[in-house]
């Protein structure tokens, strides 16, 4: 554990991005339930009380809603099939003009439990990079990024900052609303809203520009314009063919070449691109986080439950899918029970949060503007 | 240290510049006000010197600003980073990281500082400006005053020779505002930095200046001398400077203690008159009451068991430091925030259960930022609205707006409007309802002088018309010319509450400069003491002696 401090934000998306690419591995509704468990546990343990540190229960929700909807868009839109009806709905079959679509219909259980796992398998999927948005700074994130990725970073995480602000905005000019004597809930009162508080946040960027324009941000040093180009090329073509080399190695039916050889590939030439950049850069960091023992538990956790949920899948371990023909309960393999307990491991393994990160006085915010 | 050669600016989209043929030199060192109307070219001038006009903001820049040797036509803002800090109005506003460590180190990131480098300066600009205790704290839970300091230190460890700041002390409390004043004083003397900033509230700060360069606005020609020629002449000018000029002491004063020394022969004369006071009627009913207040924000209270009322006809000031209470106070009399206990009862009734045109007709707030209550996209549409929201006649907002402020025009957008304007049409739109309490927070954030002078005599005049009107502001001068009554807080409680004669001569934080010069006299403004003057048929000149 050590002494308290910030764990590097690069071992807290490590270990997300694990438990993500695990839970795309499963169909078991308990192995999911089971990682977002696991992410729920760290986050209450490990997470900061800062802004965006409050996001993780909005991506529940928005897992939630990823459910529903993929259940509504089954129910409405698909075929059913199987004999275990639930439900009979009027059904309608458009003409072949219209594609020959079916709507409605009778609901099956056969069709319906699918669409239900494969909604929670995305929420999932969801959830963890929700916690490791709540688990990681995005500031912190940002000075462990490649000092050519750098000016885009800033982008990213203004624009993240930017979005806690604007739902405060929000909140507060519909309470002023209700000082002129209108509707303070409803679309009326966000729509009235709407202007008033993109034309705040338009006004806020260009001052935030200003003010780091002046600070400094952006000088360049005297690097030549070729290399500029050239490591610029290196580094997006690069990323483009991590990008999909990824999606085969997380795809279970895409040719094997799209895999690994693709990911090395594309990773090798954005790790020159990114050296050649960052030898032109002026920038240096402050107090950049370390990389200790922490940091490689909390990255192996996730690298544990994303190859060992991996190989379960690829050797056909039973249980990983659950049986939807017929309907039946799942499963729970020793495999997944395992892969659960490790994920939750940080909520040990990470080191205490600074004081002050969490004991922090938060700013009193009134419905109307802050205590003046 | 910075040159200004015939600089002519203008605004894309405009035919007039805002400055016209400036010609400036500001040595090595200085501490520079740069003063004027809102509007008239304060920041423009603030933002020429390091090249964020024009080359952030557009427009063309005819002539050179040279600084440092640097001139700002070949080197954009960033390239200035090291040798011209800038401050920005509000200092949340400009912050880039999240916690007050990491702010300060920003800059020098930026600039490519070795990390020993860094880590040295940032222990030093923490000691320097007493942020020791702060700094692993997110910035978004620090007060007015203490994000000043940090904004101020942010620019401070890459080490510029100029600083340059926009109204560094317009929203914070009188303490605040002295932290911040002392800290640029400290680098002023020690440090050698050239610091210029704009700032409305000239009591603060004119005694500190070294130069004062005053912008008239309309391309007319700055004004630029020592602060006691200028201020001799100055149509703006603070309270211990016009009572100076009243009693004709030479040389001019521009401190509260200057004044003191100056001031034996006036508080001689003035033994045995009182300052005539605006009759407040006594027997007058109760707009509103609250019984045992308390407010709670998760687990801080921020309103503890607050009893109090006021009456029609009554300005009642509400002061105290920043996160006090002020606010919550105000909305917890609309009936917003989380109560947890006791009562308040506007015109007998809980305004919590009161909506629409009930509670408009009822109790009206101009909230800290005006703009919030403005939705419409023009100035005749926002008031077509008003008088919808409170079912009064068509064109009984606007005839209030044409009555306070005759220059706003029908067709302008609301955010185009100066900050002044904005708070009149936002004060209009709340009147049109005829609320007979109005509730103000911080109104004259941002305002200069005329426009305050105004806005007091108007305050004043709807007292009279019966209103009872409750302000919260840190500005002690507007509390001395328009409040009848002044309650403190302090920690969500009332510390002090009486009339502002009593509450305000007896605290040093709060009493205005007249108070503090002719103390123990009891005087709050200039105007009393000249009718008081005037009464006994003397010549201010016999006070001087």
């Amino acid at each position: 554990m050590g002494d308290p401090r910030w764990l590097h934000p690069g071992a807290w998306w490590a270990w997300a991005l694990g438990l993500a690419a695990g839970a795309s591995r499963t169909t078991n509704p308990l192995i999911l339930l089971l990682l977002i468990g696991a992410a729920a546990v760290v986050v209450q343990a490990r997470r900061p009380d800062a802004p965006w540190a409050r996001s993780f229960a909005m991506f529940v929700r928005l897992g939630i809603v990823v459910v529903v909807v993929r259940v509504l868009v089954q129910i409405v839109l698909g075929t059913s099939l199987g004999p275990t009806v639930l439900v009979h709905l009027p059904g309608l079959t458009l003409p072949t003009w219209l594609a020959g679509l079916r709507l409605g219909g009778d609901v099956t259980a056969e069709s319906l439990l699918p669409a239900v796992y494969d909604g929670l398998r995305l929420a999932t999927i969801l959830i963890c990079i929700g916690a490791a948005n709540s688990l990681a700074s995005p500031t912190r994130l940002l000075k462990s990024v490649p000092a050519a990725l750098y000016e885009l970073g800033v982008s990213v995480v203004v624009a993240l900052t930017f979005t806690p602000q604007l739902v405060a905005d929000v909140d507060r000019l519909r309470a002023t609303r209700r000082l002129r004597g209108r509707a303070t809930s409803g679309l009326t009162a966000i729509a009235g809203a709407a202007v008033p508080v993109l034309e705040g946040a338009l006004e806020r960027s260009v001052t935030l520009a200003a003010a780091m324009d002046s600070r400094g941000y952006g000088r360049r040093g005297d690097t030549p314009t070729a290399r500029r180009r050239m490591s610029a090329g290196l580094l997006l073509g690069g990323l483009v063919a991590a990008a999909i080399g990824a999606y085969g190695l997380v795809s279970a039916d895409s040719p094997a070449l799209l895999g690994l050889p693709m990911l090395a590939v594309g990773v090798l030439a954005a790790t020159a691109g990114t050296v050649l950049a960052g030898r032109g850069s002026v920038r240096t960091r402050y107090r950049p986080d370390p990389w200790r023992a922490p940091e490689w538990l909390v990255a192996l956790a996730g690298a544990f439950v994303a190859t060992s949920l991996a190989a379960a899948a690829w050797s056909d371990v039973s249980g990983l899918q659950a049986p939807v023909s017929p309907p039946g309960w799942p499963s729970l393999p020793v495999v997944a029970i395992v892969a659960a307990i490790v994920a939750a491991t940080p909520a040990l393994t990470a080191p205490a949060l600074p004081a002050g990160a969490t004991a922090a006085r938060v700013e009193r915010r009134t419905p109307l503007q802050a205590a003046a | 240290m910075i040159r200004f050669e015939h600089v002519t600016i203008t605004y894309p989209g405009q035919t007039r510049p805002v400055l016209v043929d400036v010609d400036l030199r500001i040595p090595e060192g200085e501490l520079v006000l740069v003063v004027g109307r809102t509007g008239s070219g304060k920041t423009t001038l603030l933002r020429a010197i390091n090249g964020l006009v024009p080359h952030f903001t557009g427009g063309t820049l005819a002539g050179r600003v040279i600084v440092d040797g640097r001139d700002t036509a070949t080197h954009p803002p960033r390239e200035l980073a090291d040798l011209v800090g800038v401050v920005p109005q509000d200092p949340m506003s400009g912050f880039v990281t999240d916690t007050v460590e990491d702010e300060l180190a920003y800059g020098m990131e930026c600039l490519g500082l070795a990390p020993d480098v860094m880590r040295r300066r940032v222990e030093e600009t923490l000691d320097l400006l007493s942020l020791a205790d702060l700094r692993s704290r997110p910035l978004a839970t620090l007060s007015g005053g203490q994000r000043q300091r940090v904004a101020i230190g942010a620019v401070l460890t890459s080490h510029p020779r100029v600083l340059v700041l926009d109204e560094p002390t317009s929203a914070l409390d009188p303490g605040a505002a002295e932290e911040v004043l002392a800290a640029l004083q400290r680098l002023v003397h020690d440090l050698g930095v050239t610091v210029v900033m704009s700032e409305h509230r000239l009591e603060r700060v004119v005694q500190y200046a070294d130069q004062v360069i005053v912008v008239p606005g309309d391309g007319q020609p700055l004004r630029a001398g020592v602060p006691r020629d200028i201020m001799n002449s100055a149509p703006i000018a603070p309270p211990v400077v016009e009572l100076g000029r009243l009693a004709g002491w030479q040389p001019l004063p521009l401190s509260v203690r200057d004044a003191r020394r100056a001031a034996g022969p006036l508080r001689d004369l003035l033994v045995g008159r009182t300052p005539h006071l605006r009759p407040v009627p006594t027997k007058r009913r109760a707009l509103v009451q609250t019984d045992a207040l308390s407010v709670r924000y998760g687990a801080t209270p921020a309103l503890r068991s607050i009893s109090t009322e006021v009456g029609e006809g009554e300005i009642v000031a509400l002061m105290g430091r920043n996160g006090a209470g002020k606010s919550t106070l105000l909305n917890a009399i609309v009936g917003l925030g989380p109560r947890v206990g006791g009562s308040v009862r506007v015109g007998g009734r809980d305004p919590r259960g009161l909506t629409g045109p009930d509670l408009i007709h009822a109790v009206g707030l101009v909230p800290q930022e005006p703009g919030d209550l403005l939705e419409a996209t023009t100035v005749a549409d926002e008031c077509r609205a008003a008088d919808r929201d409170a079912g009064c006649e068509p064109g009984t907002a606007r005839a209030l707006l044409a009555l306070m402020a005759p220059a706003i025009e029908d067709g302008t957008h609301p955010r185009d409007l100066s900050e002044g304007q904005r708070l009149l049409l936002a004060l209009c739109v709340i009147l049109a309802a005829r609320p007979p309490l109005l509730l103000l927070d911080e109104p004259t954030r941002g305002l200069d002088y005329p426009t305050k002078a105004k806005f007091a005599r108007l305050l004043v005049d709807l007292a009279e018309a019966g209103h009872a009107i409750v302000l919260a502001t840190h500005d002690v001068e507007l509390v001395a010319e328009a409040a009848d009554r002044v309650v403190i807080l302090a920690d969500g409680e009332i510390v002090a509450d009486g009339p502002t004669l009593d509450v305000v001569t007896s605290s040093p934080m709060f009493a205005p400069q007249v108070a503090k010069i002719l103390s123990p006299a009891t005087w709050l403004t200039v105007d009393q003491v000249s009718a008081a003057l005037a009464d006994s048929s003397d010549e201010p000149d016999e006070a001087a002696g």
